[in-house]
Parts: C-alpha cells; sequence; structure tokens
C-alpha cells in the first residue's frame, strides 16, 4: 500500500431519470417551497437578528468600545501616563496631561480623546495601562454616526460608560 | 360614440389597462423576488422601508428603490461610446414592451354592441410577432456590452448573445408542436383552441397536448430571460454584473426592469400557449360543462371574471415559478449551457415535431 493515498469516495453514477433532472428539480423546488412556508408560518424560526432593535449577546470577552474606569469619589482613575498611547499601534489616542488637584496622585487627563474611526481594538491599550484604567468590556462596538468628529471619543464619553 | 371614435377609446384603454398590469406586476415581482429569496434562504428579507411607520412587509422597498434610481448620478464612462452606451437601456426595454400586445387577457366582451378582442393587437402573426420582438434583446445586450467600453460588460454581452442565439432555435421549434394542434399563429385562436377536453376529461390545454414541447419552451424561455439557472451573462463571480456593470442610476433600472417585464411577459406567453390563457378548466361560454355531462349555469358577468381571473392567475403562478426556480436551481457551467442547447434540446425539439406530425397524421387517416 502506497503511504500517505487517502481513497476518497467518488460520488454514485446518476441514473438515468436522475441525469435528466427533471424530477431532482421538482423535487429541489419541494424543498425551498418548504423553507419558505415555513418561515412564512413561524416567523420566530428565522434566526436574523433584527439589529437596532435586538441585539446580539456578545461573548463576556468580546473587545468593544473603551471606557474610562473611575476611582471611588469619581475622578478618572488614569494617571496620564502614555502607557496606552504608546502602545497603541493605530496611534489613535490622544492624551494631554495635567497636574492633579489630589496631593496623592501626581497627574490626571485633561483631554482623553479615542478615534474611534482610527481604533483597531486590538485591546493593546488595555493591556498596557498600568491601574486598570481602561477597559474595553463594554460588549458593544462603536455605534455609526455621521460625522467624523462625533466618533473621536472624548474623555467625557468614555468615562461615562 | 361615432365608430372611429369608439375605437380609438377602446385601443387606448386596452393599452392603458394592460401597460398598468404588466408594469405593476413588475413591480410586485422585484418585491416578491427579493422577498420570496429571503424566505427561502431562511432570512427575513427587506422590511424597513416604511410610509408613516406603516412597513407592510417592506411592500414600499420597490418605491424606494425607484427614487433612489431617480435621483442617483447618471454617470457615463469615458471610455463608453455615448450614443450606443444611452442606447442599450431602450433596446433591451422595448422589445420586451412590445412584447404585451399580442397577449390576450380574456375573451372577447361586447361592450354598446361591438365585440372587442381584450387583447391590444390580434395580429394575425401572433407568435412569429413574439418571437420577432424578443429577438431583438439580444440588441440591447450586446449593445450595452460593447458600448460600455470595458472588458467584463463585452464578456457578459457576448455570453448572453451566444446563449440566447441558441436557443432561440429550440425555442421556436418547440412552439411548432402547438401550432401543429391547433393550427394557427394566432395567439387568440390558438386560446379558444384550448377550450375543448381532451379525451373528455382533461381540458385541452397546450400542456397536456405537447408536455415534451412544454418542457423545451419553459427550458428554453429561461435561457432567453436570463434567468437562473441560465444567468452566465450576469455570472457575479465571474463578471461583476455582466453586460449592465458600467451602467448606473436610470438606465441600470430600465435593465432591471426589462428583465423583469420579460418574466412577466413570459410567464403570460406560457400560460396562453400551454395553459389555456383565458380558458378555465371546463367553463363554457354559459357555464360549467363538467366531465359527467352534469352542467352548472353560470352568469356570462361572472364567466368573464372566471376567466380574466383564471389568465391573472396563470400569469401570476409563471412569474413566481421563475423566482421560485431562481433560488433552488444553481447556475450551469457555460459549456452545460451550450451543450444543453444544442445536443439535447435541439434534436428533442425536432423529436417532437415529427411526433406530432405522426400522431397527426395517424388521428387523421
Ligand atoms: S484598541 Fe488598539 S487601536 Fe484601539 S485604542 Fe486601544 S491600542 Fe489603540
Ligand atoms: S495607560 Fe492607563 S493610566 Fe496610562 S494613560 Fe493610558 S489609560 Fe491612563
Amino acid at each position: 500500500m502506497t503511504i500517505g493515498v487517502i481513497k476518497v469516495a467518488r460520488p454514485r453514477k446518476m441514473s438515468f431519470p436522475e441525469s435528466l433532472y427533471l424530477v431532482e428539480i421538482v423535487k429541489g423546488l419541494g424543498v425551498t417551497m418548504g423553507h419558505m412556508l415555513s418561515n412564512i408560518v413561524r416567523q420566530e424560526g428565522i434566526k436574523t437578528i433584527e439589529y437596532p432593535e435586538v441585539r446580539r449577546e456578545m461573548p463576556p470577552r468580546f473587545r468593544g468600545r473603551h471606557r474610562l474606569m473611575k476611582r471611588e469619589d469619581g475622578t478618572p482613575r488614569c494617571v496620564a501616563c502614555y502607557c496606552c498611547a504608546t502602545a497603541c499601534p493605530a496611534k489613535c489616542i490622544t492624551i494631554v496631561a495635567g497636574e492633579s488637584p489630589d496631593p496623592g496622585v501626581e497627574k490626571y487627563p485633561v483631554r482623553f480623546d479615542i478615534d474611534m474611526l482610527r481604533c483597531v481594538f486590538c485591546g493593546m491599550c488595555v493591556e498596557a495601562c498600568p491601574c486598570d484604567a481602561i477597559r474595553m468590556d463594554t460588549g458593544w462596538f462603536t455605534p455609526p454616526d455621521d460625522t467624523r468628529e462625533k466618533l473621536i471619543f472624548t474623555i467625557d464619553t468614555l468615562l461615562e460608560k | 360614440m361615432t365608430g372611429p371614435l369608439f375605437d380609438i377609446a377602446v385601443a387606448v384603454a386596452r393599452i392603458a389597462v394592460f401597460f398598468a398590469f404588466c408594469f405593476g406586476l413588475v413591480v410586485v415581482m422585484t418585491w416578491v423576488e427579493r422577498k420570496g429569496a429571503a424566505y427561502i434562504q431562511d432570512r427575513r428579507g427587506p422590511n424597513r422601508a416604511d410610509i408613516f411607520g406603516i412597513r407592510a412587509w417592506g411592500l414600499f422597498h420597490p418605491l424606494a428603490d425607484a427614487l433612489k434610481f431617480l435621483f442617483k448620478e447618471d454617470f457615463i464612462p469615458d471610455n463608453a461610446h455615448r450614443l450606443f452606451y444611452q442606447m442599450a437601456p431602450m433596446f433591451s426595454l422595448a422589445p420586451a414592451i412590445l412584447g404585451i400586445a399580442v397577449i390576450p387577457f380574456g375573451p372577447d366582451v361586447t361592450v354598446m354592441g361591438r365585440r372587442i378582442a381584450l387583447q391590444i393587437a390580434d395580429l394575425n402573426v401572433g407568435i412569429l410577432y413574439l418571437f420577432a420582438v424578443s429577438g431583438m434583446t439580444v440588441y440591447g445586450v450586446v449593445l450595452a456590452g460593447w458600448a460600455s467600453g470595458s472588458k467584463y460588460p463585452l464578456l457578459g454581452g457576448l455570453r448572453s448573445s451566444a446563449q440566447m442565439l441558441s436557443y432561440e432555435v429550440s425555442m421556436g421549434l418547440s412552439l411548432i408542436g402547438i401550432f401543429m394542434v391547433f393550427e394557427s399563429v394566432r395567439m387568440s385562436q390558438i386560446v379558444t383552441g384550448q377550450g375543448g377536453l381532451l379525451f373528455g376529461v382533461l381540458p385541452k390545454w397546450g400542456v397536456f397536448v405537447q408536455p415534451l414541447g412544454f418542457i423545451l419552451f419553459l427550458v428554453a424561455q429561461y435561457a432567453e430571460a436570463n434567468r437562473t439557472p441560465f444567468d452566465l451573462p450576469e455570472g457575479e463571480s465571474e463578471l461583476v454584473a455582466g453586460y449592465h456593470t458600467e451602467y448606473a442610476s436610470f438606465k441600470f433600472s430600465m435593465f432591471m426592469m426589462a428583465e423583469y417585464l420579460h418574466m412577466v411577459v413570459g410567464a403570460a406567453v406560457v400560460a396562453t400557449l400551454f395553459f389555456g390563457g383565458w380558458q378555465f378548466p371546463y367553463l363554457g361560454d354559459a357555464g360549467f360543462l363538467l366531465p359527467g355531462g352534469s352542467t352548472v349555469a353560470v352568469p356570462p358577468a361572472l364567466v368573464l371574471l372566471l376567466r380574466i381571473g383564471a389568465f391573472v392567475s396563470k400569469v401570476l403562478f409563471f412569474a413566481w415559478l421563475y423566482v421560485w426556480i431562481r433560488w433552488t436551481i444553481p447556475r450551469l457551467r457555460y459549456d452545460q449551457v451550450m451543450r444543453l442547447g444544442w445536443k439535447v434540446m435541439l434534436p428533442l425539439s425536432l423529436l417532437n415535431i415529427f411526433a406530432t406530425g405522426l400522431i397527426l397524421l395517424l388521428l387523421n387517416k
């Protein structure tokens, strides 16, 4: 026996009535009509998700749009260390740091913008953050919008989630 | 009303009504195609277009499509031949519209003491006229393919012209049997001829006297209309969209309309030639004549309605069959199309002619 040769079952030769296709076509028509009728009668059997009204359940580790975490007192947990902006392969995070009023914290982000149109949802920012200030666990995509400006999420939008 | 004025009024009314019927059906068919496809494939299909919040199962989508086509930019590619490029959609739509003219929509009716045929023109060459105009469709396709100045449309145009020419032959030959049986090429006479009974039980419809002819004609017609399984000219995976790749806006929608109008007219022709046209089974002028010999009287107005209703439902069924077949059968390969056309359909249609002739000869002895 030759090694590495796999015997594949050849399709059976068609019988004469089958090769005329006439009966087979009628059978096929029966199948499609069956699908159609059952779908019309039982609409709930259709797999389509009616998107804006119904949303798909995302798996728990789905990387969706970002959110910034807050401390107990409501200030952002981010310390404006630029780790995420440095790690970001799409260079879509813009941070402007300011001196924090809290003496225990050195800096805080005055601006923290993520350009969602450039983001590739790689999750590098989340990996890079030393204080777990940024997460992608919102479970949903960036929603569509009608201008580019609206899709540059600012710190307020990111903290909201 | 005086004579000529009456005639003109009748002619205009007939054209308006049949035209409206066919175009209305075209609009409905685009919806049926999308919705039917969706339900056959376990999807929901178009259901978003709404007017004041009423969605009506996506019935407004054809309207939305039309508006979209109207307001899109009418773009002509640089390489296109400007005149022919613009003529092609007309060449494709016009033959389809012309086809409506010879289809009888119902029996003759008597209005104000005059007999009026429910048919735009009862030509004595009937079906030959239909072949002549439907043969012209190929010009639209070839023109579109060539004038676009781009290679995919050209290939699509070539493919479909080869395909249409091949199937035209067997389409014509498959009908010879019908002419032999009903001894006419006039559409109205073919329909009246189908009113009788075969062996006293079956209605003498074309499909019962010419079963092989029916199958051949149906297949040839699908190939003529470039519908699946013969939609190679539009093979998306190979040719983008075939001969109308370079068309946009309303010109594109004219090609689409032509395609659907072909379906509607094709359905009407099949219904007329093979399924008795406006004949309702066992319904005579005065009422039902059942095979057992019993009769049921029906008022003439109801007879007329039943007959027109019979025609409309036959057309609807065959129009639906186009859609049904499209979403059931995969596309053939090009060599298979040609082999089927020349090596199977052509000999079979010749055989059909000889067999019909032989049987008629023996019967008349
Ligand atoms: S997910 Fe990736 S691309 Fe998006 S902001 Fe984070 S690091 Fe940048
Ligand atoms: S890595 Fe974390 S703490 Fe540092 S700037 Fe980014 S979000 Fe803020």
